[in-house]
């Protein structure tokens, strides 16, 4: 995909340039979730990239070790890119069913990019998860989900509440808090062998 | 005031005959000024509700029923035909809601709340959360209940998640068909005055389930005897909703088949409700048979 484009206004460009300016944009994107204010990059220039380097990142190290997965234990890869890719497709189509004005990759791609805090929540609980067990450790962990919860819930909200009718905003808000919930409990009840 | 009533009548009167007269004409949402100011039970119409259901009339649930076929204007492979199930704004949401929790004698569910508007909203997210509710406190009463254990090790046990929603969404679904069924069965033997189309009943159903969220929830205290209360004051009220609702489906037909039916619908709930305590609490009981070793 990368090599059939050519970026305008650079006649002759070698092919990686487009893929540094996908990256950059992804980049960029990152960014403006983690300093969530009111504007429209987000939703203008929706890319499925961000999410999907986010959703494998986290399903990695969401999984157990594959002499686990025969017990009833945490969810495997696969289970954890289903859930975030099926709940995403539920809350956009709920949003669009309320009567919002979204388009359907426009909200897949805010609800992608919003995981991110609760991505930086996994990668801190495993490497507090290698002091070992215990009391204190559970509270650290504890914390940080609930710091990051909030950020991503409010990140999102911040891109996707403009596009209900006021009279509607919290029937389209409450399914993501439940999305984030549910990621939030799974990266929170994660235990390693 | 008699001014409007007679006005309804007349559009009602106009707009079944041009219907019938040209049954291909379709009446797209097509707003006349005219024809909006529809105070029947008025607050609670909301904003978006300009379809057929405007124009023929329809505010009771026995003229519900009889153009039921009528109402949506949208053939059903559009998106338009599935929006008009999420018609509700987050005030209607809310008294719904209420009203599943106040079971009030003599005020019927459907008739006082829904009034031929049923959502999906509702019914979809009050199970969804249930079926969360009931995964993670389950999983957190686990852990409790053997928390200082050495030789118990934690599992999220999210195999749970699947199987409560399989049985969550299968009976918020399948009991309303077969009632539906069962109600339309009857109807054809017994004319009734009250009936309520199927999209009705999911609604009723649906949110008659709120009340396990905070059970679920305060499920996580593990003792067995405040488990049972909480399962019995649940199971009393939203049974208490669901019973006056179908109470007046039902009550013009054969004593016997009336209370039969009523008694069907509790006593299903009540299968719900014990199936979810004891699978809740089950796994404990298995564990605490395994751990001491």
């Amino acid at each position: 995909m990368a090599e059939a484009e050519e970026s305008p206004g650079d006649p002759g460009t070698a092919s990686p340039r487009p893929l540094m300016r996908d990256l950059k944009a992804v980049g960029k994107k990152f960014m403006h979730v983690l300093y969530p204010r009111k504007s429209n990059t987000l939703l203008r220039d929706w890319d499925l990239w961000g999410p999907l380097i986010l959703c494998v990142t986290l399903a990695l190290m969401l999984q157990r070790d594959s002499a686990d997965s025969e017990k009833d234990g945490g969810p495997q890869f696969a289970e954890v890119f289903v859930i975030v890719w099926f709940g995403a497709v539920t809350i956009t189509l709920n949003s669009k069913l309320l009567g919002g004005n979204i388009s359907f990759f426009q909200s897949l791609c805010v609800l992608g990019y919003c995981i991110l805090p609760l991505t930086v929540a996994m990668l801190i609980c495993r490497l507090v998860l290698l002091a070992g067990p215990g009391p204190v450790n559970f509270m650290v962990r504890l914390f940080v989900v609930i710091v990051m919860f909030a950020w991503s819930i409010v990140a999102s909200t911040a891109f996707l509440a403009d596009s209900q009718p006021p009279n509607r905003r919290a029937l389209a808000v409450y399914p993501v808090f439940l999305f984030y919930f549910v990621i939030s409990w799974m990266i929170l009840t994660f235990t390693p062998q | 005031m008699a001014a409007v009533d007679d006005l309804q009548f007349e559009e009602f009167g106009d707009a079944a005959t041009s219907v019938a007269a040209n049954p291909d004409a379709t009446t797209v949402s097509i707003e006349d000024p005219g024809e909006t100011p529809k105070h029947q039970t008025g607050a609670l119409r909301g904003s978006g509700r300009e379809e057929d259901d405007e124009l023929l009339g329809n505010d009771d649930s026995d003229k519900t029923e009889l153009l039921a076929g009528q109402k949506k204007s949208s053939p059903f492979w559009t998106f338009e035909y599935y929006q008009t199930f999420f018609d509700v704004d987050t005030y209607q949401v809310f008294d719904r809601i209420k009203g599943s929790l106040l079971p009030i004698p003599g005020k019927n569910f459907v008739r006082l709340y829904i009034r031929s508007n049923p959502d999906l909203y509702g019914p979809f997210w009050i199970c969804a959360t249930l079926v969360f509710a009931i995964a993670i406190s389950g999983n957190l009463s686990n852990f409790l209940i053997h928390l200082g254990e050495k030789t118990y090790h934690y599992v999220p046990e999210f195999r749970k998640v699947s199987i409560a929603a399989t049985i969550i969404y299968a009976y918020a679904w399948l009991v309303p068909f077969a009632l539906w069924g069962f109600l339309m069965w009857r109807n054809s033997k017994v004319m009734n005055i009250v009936s309520y189309s199927f999209l009705e009943i999911v609604c009723v159903y649906g949110y008659s389930l709120f009340i396990y969220i905070p059970t679920a929830i305060l499920w996580i205290i593990p003792q067995k005897a405040v488990r049972w209360i909480l399962v019995m004051i649940a199971l009393g009220i939203s049974g208490s909703v669901l019973a006056m609702t179908f109470w007046p489906a039902v009550r013009e037909d054969n004593r016997r088949v009336a209370l039969a039916t009523v008694m069907t619908i509790v006593l299903l709930h009540m299968l719900l409700s014990v199936g979810c305590l004891v699978s809740f609490s089950g796994e404990h009981v298995l564990l605490s048979q395994i751990s001491p070793d």
